[in-house]
């Protein structure tokens, strides 16, 4: 294998600097506080913090599950049987780019705060319009992943291999075609994890308990807390992503494609 | 009765393409029947709508009996193996070959039982916990046999299996599937496009041409007695002449100036009539020709050496270009690129093909571009 060259070095390390370079900012700020560390100690303590933390981070994997359910079925069918109306839905999935979240959130309230769907009006049913909600912004995340996954197997021959074995159709999507997309459903799951986690406008005018608006409301009486809390909530997202990554190494998704060996 | 039953079915696409047009077709239980054709000849099409992948347009098909057209394929019980193996890439080989016996509910310990049983019917009984891409190309294939084998299905279907994989695994492959076919008695439609396959593993081939049969038969008479020109241009290799009546009764042709007898039937063509003519390179030979033996002179142009045998090409005149395939004999010397030799052959090994005007200076030897048309009369060549 070639060794990297210098220039190849370079631009890694100017990639390292502009990454880790205000992350080293905030912990270098959040260890003013006198003593050292206390910064942490109180966050730690603060109930607030640990509930936002956990409300937040059950939204996400709500969040995964349901994307999952909504978007794995689409894009299947929309491979498999109505490829021509591809463009369009993938112009759809990308709406979500387009409307900023304060609209959508606008519209959810409208549309939820009276009868016949008065969601708003119970603590679950707002809850619920928040995971709806987030997997309107993961759309674009994981319809992509879920239909570059789909390219990547040959999903209309394994559809007609397990059909002629007996198969029904949710039986396909649920052992043939679902565990083949899983690497590409993580990296999906990753992107969905990391918009909840930070998430604030939607969260904060549903209401909710979630981590994005207990951030911002700390960031208002506090000095050194919130560069602890960023850090801490920054160190236990790639956490949360690197078990979601351990888990999904479960089984191999090696593909091998007529004539490859 | 026949097991499988094809009747008038037809197969229009949305544009307007017909793939399939009135296609009637009978196979007995336990018969290898295999579909050969070029590509686009709707033989793909034909597969997949006796598997229930796809809708006839008109027609019904049956399965012993029983009218299966409107049925899905996951309720048809056959089984299809495909030329991308389609083995679930989350699953270990005793997986994807239990997994049509798990759909059925069968107790594990008799899907254990049959999947044990189909390994080693195919050999790879130390590779049941490996997943596809652990194995080869061939070894995969393998296993999406045993899969499709596993649910005891009424009809085994395979398309193109063997065209991803090298030619000495498909050799080896080809001879297996026959093998497991025979043992088990199961009736086999197969699809492909390579004539070899198709005469050395089937009972009846059925050749197929811009989505109608052109033929049925065994091996043997679809090579020996092709019943349009299509079929004697496409499967195997042909010196085809154009030739002038000189004899209708007699069935006496010209080809350049050198006369032969046939034993085709030219009598609705008037003398100096313009005719096709071809003969197999197999049935032409070297030497003092046996009597009643047509003779035709002309200059070795190549030597080819195939392994086996050796594939000399003569010109016999402007026009005419002749393949001949002799043994590779060391006892038998091969005549100089440049020399003159004389070429025999029987009058009942010439075929006659249906007239068509040829290209000005054609010389056509060899395996040509399939061309449809009625054939004249057909005889076994010598």
């Amino acid at each position: 294998m070639r060794r990297p060259s210098l220039t190849g070095w370079l631009i890694v390390a100017l990639f390292a600097i502009y990454f880790l370079l205000p992350l080293l900012g905030t912990l270098l700020f959040s260890l003013k506080a006198r003593p050292a560390f206390q910064a942490y100690v109180n966050v730690l303590k603060d109930p607030g913090f640990v509930g936002s933390l956990t409300y937040s981070f059950v939204i996400a994997v709500l969040t995964i599950l349901a994307s999952i359910a909504i978007v794995v079925p689409t894009a299947y069918w929309v491979r498999l049987r109505y490829p021509r109306i591809r463009p369009f839905v993938e112009f759809v999935t990308l709406l979500p780019f387009v409307v900023p979240p304060v609209v959508l959130v606008f519209g959810l309230i409208r549309t939820f705060s009276a009868p016949p769907l008065a969601l708003t009006s119970t603590s679950v049913g707002t809850d619920a319009l928040l995971v709806a909600a987030y997997a309107v912004l993961a759309l674009p995340y994981m319809y992509r992943s879920a239909d570059v996954g789909m390219r990547a197997i040959d999903i209309a021959t394994l559809t007609e291999a397990a059909q002629s074995m007996g198969a029904g159709p949710l039986r396909i999507l649920w052992q043939v075609i679902l565990p083949n997309l899983r690497s590409a459903l993580i990296s999906g799951a990753f992107l969905t994890l990391a918009i909840v986690m930070g998430e604030y406008t939607i969260a904060s005018f549903l209401t909710r308990p979630a981590f994005g608006p207990y951030l911002s409301l700390l960031g208002q009486d506090r000095a050194y807390e919130p560069a602890a809390v960023s850090l801490i909530s920054f160190a236990i997202t790639w956490l949360a992503m690197g078990v979601i990554g351990l888990v999904g190494r479960g089984s191999p998704n090696r593909v091998q494609l007529a004539g490859a060996r | 009765m026949a097991f499988l039953e094809l009747q008038s079915v037809h197969k229009r696409f949305g544009g307007g393409t017909v793939a399939v047009s009135g296609v009637d077709l009978s196979v007995d239980k336990g018969e290898f029947v295999s579909f050969l054709g070029p590509s686009g000849c709707g033989k793909t099409t034909t597969l997949r709508m006796i598997a229930g992948f796809e809708r006839p347009t008109s027609g019904r098909v049956r399965v012993d009996g029983v009218d299966v057209t409107d049925k899905p394929p996951n309720q048809r019980n056959i089984g299809m193996v495909f030329q991308s193996y389609a083995l679930f890439p989350n699953m270990t080989v005793a997986a994807n070959i239990g997994y049509g016996l798990r759909i059925r509910h069968v107790d594990r310990k008799r899907i254990g039982d049959r999947v044990t049983e189909l390994l080693a019917l195919i050999h790879l009984e130390d590779r049941a916990g490996r997943y596809p891409w652990q194995l080869s190309g061939g070894q995969q294939q393998r296993v999406a046999l045993a899969r499709a084998l596993a649910i005891e299905p009424q009809l085994l279907l395979l398309d193109e299996p063997l065209s991803a994989l090298d030619a000495k695994i498909r050799l080896a492959l080809r001879q297996e599937i026959r093998s497991i076919q025979r043992q088990l008695g199961i009736t086999t439609v197969y699809v492909t496009h390579d004539q070899e396959e198709a005469l050395s593993l089937s009972d009846r081939i059925v050749v197929m041409n811009d989505g109608h049969v052109e033929q049925v038969g065994a091996p043997a008479e679809v090579y020996g007695r092709p019943a349009s020109s299509f079929v004697a241009r496409f499967i195997g290799h042909l010196n085809i002449f154009e030739a002038h009546v000189v004899d209708p009764a007699t069935g006496r042709v010209r080809v350049g100036d050198q006369e032969i007898r046939t034993s085709i039937g030219l009598s609705g063509h008037v003398r100096e009539a313009r005719v096709q003519i071809a003969v197999r390179p197999e049935s032409l030979r070297f030497g003092e020709p046996p009597a009643g033996f047509n003779v035709l002179r002309g200059t070795v142009g190549d030597v080819v050496f195939l392994g086996a045998t050796v594939r000399l090409r003569l010109r016999i005149d402007d026009r005419h270009e002749v393949s001949v395939d002799t043994f590779n004999d060391a006892a038998t010397p091969l005549p100089d690129i440049g020399s003159t030799v004389s070429i025999a052959f029987p009058p009942g090994a010439v075929l006659g093909l249906d007239h068509e005007p040829a290209a000005e200076g054609a010389a056509h030897a060899a395996s040509s571009s399939p061309r449809g048309g009625a054939i004249l009369s057909a005889s076994v060549g010598g």
